[in-house]
């Protein structure tokens, strides 16, 4: 396959950027797509220029490390897919592609197609953890967990914080990203102590951080590569009101 | 408690970019977003009650001019006239002037999350109708102020104060003036197809089972707002109503 890629090429975080186009050839379908990419940087390498910078590291769609935007979708057009699961037997030959980081205030550039997403551990440290004592693993039964909210807990903990969400929405919104985390922990035994000032405390900071407010147009929960759907984010809605209505910091 | 938690957290490691102040609770997106919705409910509300109102225009002169004099004197005698009236006024001002105002502020706070473009623009999903919500809130603010001026205020080329159908008659026989309400009530219709949905979202009393239906529902709203208005003025233009 050959292949026309326009690419963000920016330095550092203050340096311009631009995109810059590049001919890709003698792909294969079976290839994902940042193999793709590896193969337009060693042809770079070799050339002596610097290769195209992007995020990656399991390579099979669990870590969340990689994403960037194609030809306007984050992650691309495959479903449920990350760009390291991506394969290129879904583009045809001689298409146009143009590759671009994602964009939000709260995700600077670090380089090319890298961004910094250290905003999200802040807005895990707000309150997406439970203060359990550690020590020796508690036996596993203790606690009964109904089949339906652990299958609730275990879809919401899918969310590999890859990014996508923000991405993709228009207004440069966290909150799928926030209300995987809320109903993640909110539906657990285990989480209720701190369900009332968990979602408080992260929305709190989730706003501080700069990221836009949700209009529910729910291109977030379209492009997730783990299908987080948009009945988290009404979840959270839910619980930031009753936190908001009800006093004590118990179960909302 | 869980705050002292969190900052051991987060100093353990230290995130790349600076400090950000959280913002309070009644600040927060979500909160405001909130009232953007119940400040719609009440416009939901508002408008089902005006279409059906403005039904009597097919019963005629008498039965419409009536309803509007009723209007001015439900309460009576235990309130004074048009008590009621000017109470439903100034809640409806109230919810527009805050549900503008929160939309407005959380729109400049939206784009400034996004200070750097894409160079190529994508939708995957999302409906002309909730892409569209600034822009159609907009035509609707100017739309609310041209027929207020058109049948409220009497800037109009015919008008009788108090003779509700003739005003109506006179001003929808020119068939630009219906071209205008029906480019209104389309975009009511879409302002009213994603946020009576979007209600349920914001709110949080959307469930996956319920999702559906929310949505049915909506549109079902949605067609018989926007249709049921325009049945008055399109019933004038082609002089079934005169
Ligand atoms: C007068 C001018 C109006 C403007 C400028 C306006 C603007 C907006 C905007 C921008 C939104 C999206 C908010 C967001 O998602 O962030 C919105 C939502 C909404 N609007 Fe309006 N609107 C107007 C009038 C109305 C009227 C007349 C109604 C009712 C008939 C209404 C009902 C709603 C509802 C129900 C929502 C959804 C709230 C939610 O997403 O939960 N609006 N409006
Ligand atoms: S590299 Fe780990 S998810 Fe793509």
């Amino acid at each position: 396959m050959n292949l026309t890629l326009d690419v963000w090429r920016q330095r550092h975080a203050g340096d311009q950027g631009r995109i810059v186009r590049y001919q890709a050839g003698g792909i294969s379908p079976d290839m994902s797509f940042l193999e793709m990419l590896d193969v337009v940087n060693e042809g770079l390498i070799l050339g002596g220029d610097e290769p195209i910078a992007f995020d990656h590291d399991c390579r099979e769609g669990i870590c969340g490390m990689c994403g960037f935007m194609i030809n306007g979708i984050a992650h691309g057009p495959e479903r449920a897919t990350t760009v390291c699961q991506l394969h290129m037997r879904h583009f045809r030959d001689g298409d146009s592609l143009t590759i671009e980081p994602w964009r939000a205030g709260a995700f600077p550039v670090v380089r090319d197609l890298i961004v910094d997403r250290s905003a999200f551990d802040r807005i895990i440290a707000a309150g997406g953890f439970i203060s359990a004592s550690t020590g020796s693993a508690p036996e596993a039964n203790n606690i009964a967990v109904p089949k339906q909210d652990a299958d609730s807990a275990m879809d919401a903990a899918a969310c590999i914080g890859c990014g996508a969400c923000v991405a993709a929405c228009p207004n440069a919104s966290a909150m799928l990203f926030t209300a995987a985390k809320v109903v993640h922990l909110g539906v657990l035994p285990q989480g209720q102590p701190e369900r009332k000032g968990r979602v408080k405390a992260m929305v709190e900071t989730m706003d501080g951080l700069g990221f836009g407010h949700c209009t529910n147009i729910g291109e977030c929960a379209a492009v997730c590569p783990k299908e987080i759907g948009m009945d988290t984010i009404a979840f959270l809605n839910r619980d930031l009101a009753r936190s908001a209505v009800l006093t004590g910091n118990g179960r909302a | 408690m869980r705050e002292d938690r969190a900052v051991t957290a987060a100093t353990r490691s230290p995130p790349a970019s600076g400090p950000a102040a959280p913002v309070l609770l009644p600040g927060t997106s979500v909160a405001r977003k909130q009232l953007v919705a119940i400040t719609g409910v009440v416009g939901v509300l508002y408008v089902l009650v005006h279409m059906l109102g403005n039904l009597h225009a097919f019963q005629g002169p008498r039965q419409l001019n009536h309803y509007g004099e009723y209007l001015r004197t439900i309460g009576e005698p235990l309130l004074p006239r048009s008590m009621l009236l000017w109470i439903a006024r100034i809640v409806l001002l109230t919810a527009v002037t805050i549900h503008i105002g929160l939309t407005a502020q959380l729109a400049l706070r939206s784009r400034a999350a996004r200070p750097v473009r894409y160079v190529h623009p994508g939708v995957v999903q999302a409906s002309y109708a909730s892409r569209t919500m600034r822009w159609g809130g907009l035509a609707l603010l100017g739309f609310i102020v041209f027929h207020l001026m058109d049948l409220s205020w009497g800037v109009h080329p015919h008008f009788v104060r108090g003779d509700v159908y003739h005003n109506a008659v006179t001003g929808f026989r020119r068939w630009p003036v219906t071209a205008v309400y029906l480019a209104a009530m389309a975009a009511l219709g879409l302002h009213l197809y994603h946020g009576t949905w979007s209600v349920f979202q914001t709110l949080g009393v959307n469930r996956p089972r319920w999702d559906r239906a929310i949505h049915r529902g909506a549109l079902t709203l949605a067609l018989i707002v926007g249709l049921g208005f325009s049945t008055v003025p399109v019933a004038v233009l082609v002089h079934l109503v005169k």
